[in-house]
């Protein structure tokens, strides 16, 4: 009987779904994303704060060289692989897991890699062979932790000393392997060139627009604007710096227009965000991180899901370790070791990406790689300095850049494990 | 009240044993179209154990099973699924971290060419949640994380029914909810009958299942000791109460009396004429 009330139109009932009926404005959006802060969901902006605070700190000390154009070609390169990694590792701590190994597998995929291009065998081939052996790694892991039910920590703890065992067999005691390919080799020396640029930039600003129409029912069009506005003067700023011609002046080649490595992260980028937001997998990787108890009487195959995303976070990874192994032209027994998986994992927290799962997205590695490519970039370049007048300090030591990422990380954390409080108790 | 038409769901003669452990003992169980059906019993009735057969979850040792009139095996949640058989569960139902819409539809997400149908799913849910005339809920896009525990409830209820469900089973609905959000939670229970569905109220707190069940079925140490509409609850004698007593508070006399006799059905099995033979305890 209460059908044929229903019937007519559900949606006319006037306080039921007000928010979904109503035309919402500018102020609206802007009020939903300040409570959305309020509730403790900070989203980028930790990430883009410090990306600003500290390009004035840096800036203001060493205007000369760290604000210079080679500069900035430079730390977009210097960012590459730990974003990259960093994307990785989000597979993993989207579902409470961690993989503390990441950068070995980043190291023994760059290793076999190598040692395939040594051996003649040829760019697609070294391609396959070296996913194929990232692809296992992550299955091994995967299978442990989500079969076997060993814990992620326990698990990829053995293996980061597994992997560099495997990569210093590979490369053999103290050995450093070549990279001979030219075009693995271009991913981190060539530009695109300024035409090469402004294509680029034109595409990548296009596509925005394009995923901005497909939201066009979901957010007004005010906000839609103002966002598109946004991005467009970023990108094209961004271009316009990375126009010029960056080399010394003596210099015999010239370095002009974005780094070819930029628009291959953001393909990564890309991909990645569309596989988490626009599949059904994407959807049970956050439901799996969110509740797993949910997901699985909800009919999702929790297992499989957990054992996919080590294979994904170790396949990923792999990518990040090609253009480790481009960066420095060879791969040598100590590639992905030392600070790569904890810069990796703190590029994903600070971008705002949770430890305790089910919270995050891919672009927050982006930003938050940024932000620790800067201090790594950075703090060497300040060298010598007397804060406040107090004591003459070496910054560019790596006693204090490790002492400097590791509390960045630390910090990004509290504020993972705050924000969740708050969102818990409200 | 009359028992009406036939059960869309019955199982009759069950018997499960954990190895020598005796749990369940002849257990019939009827589900009826339209009607709610309070499942009581004290904790270690079998309450649990009878939901986890019905859901496939257990297999039984004895004991035929019928779906709309026909014999069906359930042989698991998927199977159960299949039937239009739902289970909403007292916790762990939602992911707090997705909003309403991915919650409904998690584990069975429309798609178009193989990717997310978000518009489709969005519309479902809001048609879902009007035809159970929810109106508590600004937008399907909320996140869950952000909903009161009635509303949580409420959604999880939607869950179930989005899929042309035919009985759907509550585990305690109302255990963690306050008087109005009892109140929301009972009102969507006796909707959901009214639009034609089986519904399973399983449930500690008498007073919500005096106020929307049509029939009870009381479980004592793994026998159904009773299965009786709300009408054979009722003492003979009511209306005379009333008549005596006045409206409210003969009203509220009789509901006592039948509060009594549940939790006599729960305690000991039996309670006047119905229940347990004693020699059966």
């Amino acid at each position: 009987m209460s059908e044929t009330a229903n019937d007519q139109t559900p949606s006319t009932a006037a306080s039921d779904f007000s928010l979904d009926n109503q035309k919402f404005t500018f102020a609206t959006a802007c009020g939903n994303y300040v409570s959305r802060l309020k509730g403790g969901d900070l989203g980028l902006i930790p990430a883009l704060l410090s990306i600003i605070v500290l390009t004035l700190i840096f800036g203001a000390f060493r205007s000369d060289t760290f604000l210079s154009l080679q500069n900035f070609g430079n730390l977009l390169q210097q960012a590459s692989p730990i974003i990259v990694i960093s994307m990785g590792v989000t597979f993993a701590l989207l579902l409470g897991e961690i993989d503390l190994a990441a950068g070995w597998t980043a190291g023994v995929t760059a290793a076999v890699m190598v040692t395939a291009f040594r051996d003649g065998r040829s760019f697609p081939v070294a391609i396959a062979l070296s996913l194929f052996v990232a692809a296992v790694l992550g299955l091994i892991t995967g299978y442990l932790v989500s079969y076997v039910g060993i814990p992620s920590f326990v698990v990829t703890l053995a293996f980061f000393l597994t992997y560099q065992g495997i990569l210093l067999n590979i490369t053999g005691e103290g050995g450093t392997v070549q990279l001979s390919n030219s075009t693995m080799k271009s991913i981190m020396t060539k530009n695109m060139g300024i035409t090469g640029s402004w294509i680029f930039a034109g595409l990548l600003i296009a596509g925005y627009a394009a995923l901005l129409y497909t939201k066009r029912q979901t957010l007004p069009m005010s906000v839609l604007t103002a966002k598109f506005a946004a991005v467009a003067a970023g990108v094209s700023i961004f271009t316009l710096i990375l126009a010029r011609n960056r080399a010394f002046s003596q210099a015999t080649i010239q370095l002009i227009g974005i780094p070819i490595v930029v628009p291959l992260v953001l393909v990564v980028l890309g991909v990645l965000t569309f596989l988490l937001t626009r599949t059904a997998y994407g959807r049970h990787l956050y439901a799996v991180g969110g509740n797993t108890e949910a997901a699985r009487r909800a009919g999702i195959n929790v297992k499989r899901i957990r054992m996919s995303a080590f294979v994904l976070c170790a396949v990923v990874a792999g990518l990040g370790g090609y253009l480790l192994a481009s960066r420095s032209g060879s791969v040598d027994p100590q590639m992905g070791g030392n600070q790569t998986l904890l810069l990796a994992v703190g590029a994903a927290v600070i971008g705002g990406t949770s430890l305790f799962g089910g919270k995050g997205r891919m672009i927050n590695s982006l930003f938050g790689g940024m932000v620790l490519a800067i201090i790594d970039n950075g703090l060497p370049l300040v060298g010598k300095a007397t804060p406040f007048g107090i004591k003459t300090i070496d910054f560019s030591r790596s006693g204090i850049k490790f002492i400097v990422s590791g509390l960045i990380l630390l910090l990004a954390a509290s504020v993972d494990a705050i924000s969740r409080k708050r969102a818990s108790s409200s | 009240m009359a028992t009406p038409n036939a059960p869309i769901f019955e199982m009759v003669g069950v018997n499960k044993s954990f190895g020598p452990v005796h749990v369940l003992h002849d257990v019939d169980f009827r589900v009826y179209p339209g009607q709610v059906t309070a499942l009581v019993g004290d904790n270690g009735a079998g309450k649990s154990t009878l939901i986890k057969c019905i859901t496939g979850i257990y297999s039984t040792d004895t004991g035929t099973t019928s779906f709309e009139g026909k014999p069906v095996h359930i042989n698991g949640p998927k199977g159960a699924a299949a039937l239009g058989i739902e289970v909403v569960y007292q916790d762990l139902a939602l992911c707090d971290n997705l909003d309403i819409t991915q919650n409904m539809f998690l584990g069975r997400e429309s798609k178009a060419v193989g990717l997310l149908d978000e518009r489709t799913m969005e519309r479902k849910a809001r048609e879902t949640l009007a035809s159970l005339s929810v109106r508590t809920v600004k937008s399907v896009r909320t996140s869950v994380s952000s909903l009161s525990g009635g509303q949580r409830q409420t959604v999880a209820i939607a869950k179930a029914v989005l899929w042309n469900s035919k009985v759907v089973m509550l585990d305690e609905p109302t255990a963690a909810l306050g008087v109005s959000q009892t109140r929301q939670v009972l009102d969507l229970v006796r909707r959901l009958a009214d639009n034609g569905l089986g519904v399973v109220l399983i449930s500690h707190n008498m007073n919500d299942v005096l106020e929307v069940a049509d029939r009870v079925s009381a479980m004592y140490l793994g026998r159904v000791a009773a299965d009786v509409s709300m009408d054979e609850l009722r003492p003979a004698d009511a209306n005379e109460t009333i008549a005596r007593l006045g409206e409210s508070q003969g009203k509220s006399e009789v509901k006592d009396q039948m509060r009594r006799r549940l939790v006599d059905l729960i305690t000991s099995g039996r309670s006047g004429t119905i229940g347990l033979a004693r020699q059966d305890v």
